[in-house]
């Protein structure tokens, strides 16, 4: 018996020889593995699951602690009992994305084929396939319908995915800080960060496993990210011109201010947290999302019959309301039960893993009207 | 203690009606409808704050502007569209009035009477511009745009051709049935095409 003060990751293989994943490429892929945390009890009429989506650097570990550990997952202030995602009422499920390095199977993992990093020998993969894999996860728990889904950023794509992809299987999405489809400017972020990463020499088209990582590349990448996840106003509330150790400018190229501190700090800790490879997938995957693939998003939207809550932060340049706004024009014209708000915050695309009083307030009595009309008795 | 001008909206809406309220403020219509009238009711609110406090009722609302976002609902979608106390704090009136006219079958129009007796009284003895419970405002911290009276919005109503099916109009908490103008502090309008 676990101490059930902590959770532990659990892990979950499928797709193995002769029935690969076939990935919207048309690539086959297998085994997958899947690594994933569970807080909460599964009810005996399974009807109380809801999915947690993580962003793109994010990870399984959502919620509690593991043993040993002084941080709590990453949305632990939304996950747990009492909490918005309240896990005595609830059995939340997160699981780690396809293409990731946090313990589901990606560029990183060993190929079985070869014994050796897949490296760029992974397949392209979409933010479908990520969905595909969870969906196989589910089956794997014996979850036929999940209560709700949820996440922000990657996290909201992947739960706008559920709704159209998978439309029997859930009950409500909640859709955060996201699109349904990525814009030039969010590609274009996109491939400065890879770019910064191929031009490291120590990238090695990939093959880098065992040697050292482009680290210089990888962490210039998550500093452009990070501007991209902050806001003006937020910026210059934390640093403003703010000088770093020193009285007065130094008239030379070392670090004058606070801002090229931290951003050289939030670049060094990525590095040793991600890897290389896992960056140009899961941004690759992020490009390619366009759910209503030429057609009309109205159209796309088509066969949804989940409820949707759709999130949205004012601060927020890189994710925009007014995308958030777009897919809820063609929810609406399509009949879906959907509910939008634009929170207000300084906090930019980062505001979802901020602001957790308006977030709470909205999600725990949204949790609690789809519990009534939907599923729970 | 259901408000009388929520009370008589409910009381025109037939059970499972498809309702539109927009300007749903906090819920309070929108839920009633909900629950008496087992209404399918959304409704469209520009304060994050009362979404919040919809969502804590149980209703859907999205956030957005009055103006621009009946554009996506096609002809008709909606058996009544609802513009209660928000008539009068919305800037392009004929648009919104046009786009409601086209999305819902019926709509149901609320306002405030600004010609009743006490803001007449208010405006020809003290020579001051109304503050009355269904006018709480000063001059300089109204969110009112428009300033009309009932026979004023009837007027309106004659020039566009939009039938006046019912006009219930209030005054205190009661109905009032005659020289409504002069008396009632405000007026539900249901109107149709004609």
């Amino acid at each position: 018996m676990s101490d059930p003060n902590f959770v532990q990751t659990l892990y979950f293989t499928f797709a193995e020889p002769p029935r690969p994943l076939v990935l919207k490429s048309g690539v086959s892929l297998g085994p997958v593995t899947v690594a994933y945390e569970l807080y909460g009890e599964l009810n005996a009429a399974r009807s109380n699951a809801i999915l947690i989506f993580h962003a793109f650097t994010g990870d399984a570990h959502a919620a509690s602690y593991h043993e040993g550990d002084a941080k709590p997952g990453w949305w632990a202030d939304m996950i747990g009992p009492g909490k918005a995602f309240d896990t005595d009422k609830y059995c939340v499920i997160c699981s780690n994305v396809l293409g990731s390095c946090k313990g589901t199977t990606g560029s990183g993992s060993i190929n079985p084929a070869t014994g050796k990093p897949y490296g760029l020998t992974f397949p392209v993969i979409t933010i479908e396939d990520m969905v595909d894999v969870q969906k196989a996860l589910l089956d794997h728990l014996g979850i036929k319908k999940l209560l709700s889904c949820a996440g922000g950023s990657m996290g909201g794509m992947q739960a706008m995915t559920w709704a159209v992809r998978y439309p029997e299987c859930v009950h409500s999405a909640i859709v955060i800080a996201a699109c349904h489809r990525h814009t030039a400017q969010q590609i274009a972020f996109h491939e400065v960060g890879r770019q910064a990463v191929v031009a490291d020499p120590d990238w090695k088209d990939g093959n880098y496993y065992g040697q050292p990582v482009p680290a210089r590349g990888l962490a210039v990448a998550r500093m452009l990210g990070h501007i991209t996840y902050m806001s003006w106003v937020s910026m210059e509330q934390k640093f403003g011109r703010k000088l770093l150790d020193k009285e007065k400018l130094g008239y030379d190229f070392s670090k004058d201010f606070e801002v090229q501190n931290y951003l050289e700090y939030r670049g060094q800790s990525f590095v040793e947290r991600f890897d290389a490879n896992s960056y140009l997938y899961l941004t690759k995957a992020m490009d390619y999302f366009d759910l209503a693939g030429g057609r009309k998003l109205s159209e796309a939207f088509k066969g949804i019959k989940a409820d949707l809550l759709v999130i949205s932060f004012t601060s927020d340049w890189l994710y925009p309301s007014s995308q958030s706004q777009e897919m809820v024009r063609a929810l609406k014209a399509n009949d879906v039960d959907v509910t939008y708000v634009e929170m207000e915050s300084d906090y930019g695309h980062d505001a979802f893993l901020v602001e957790f009083e308006d977030q709470t307030r909205a999600i725990s009595s949204y949790l609690a009207k789809v519990g009534r009309e939907r599923s729970l008795p | 203690m259901i408000r009388l001008d929520y009370e008589i909206i409910a009381g025109i809406i037939e059970p499972g009606a498809r309702v539109l309220d927009l300007g749903c403020g906090d819920g309070e219509l929108l839920s009633l409808l909900k629950q008496k009238k087992n209404c399918h009711a959304t409704g469209i609110e520009i304060s994050p704050q009362q979404i919040y406090r919809c969502m804590e009722r149980g209703v859907s609302v999205a956030q957005g502007n009055i103006d621009s976002d009946m554009d996506v609902y096609e002809d008709k979608r909606f058996d009544y569209v609802i513009l209660n106390e928000s008539l009068q704090q919305i800037m392009n009136i004929e648009k919104v009035l046009t786009d409601a006219l086209r999305v819902g079958k019926k709509v149901i129009v609320g306002i405030p009477n600004f010609c009743n007796i006490r803001a007449r009284a208010q405006i020809f003895f003290m020579g001051q511009v109304p503050v009355t419970e269904s006018l709480p405002y000063k001059w300089y911290n109204t969110p009112n745009l428009r300033f009309l009276s009932l026979k004023d919005f009837r007027d309106f109503c004659v020039e566009k051709r939009i039938v006046v099916e019912k006009n219930p109009c209030l005054c205190n908490g009661r109905q009032v049935r005659y020289f409504t103008n002069l008396l009632a502090d405000s007026g539900i309008f249901v109107l149709r095409r004609n």
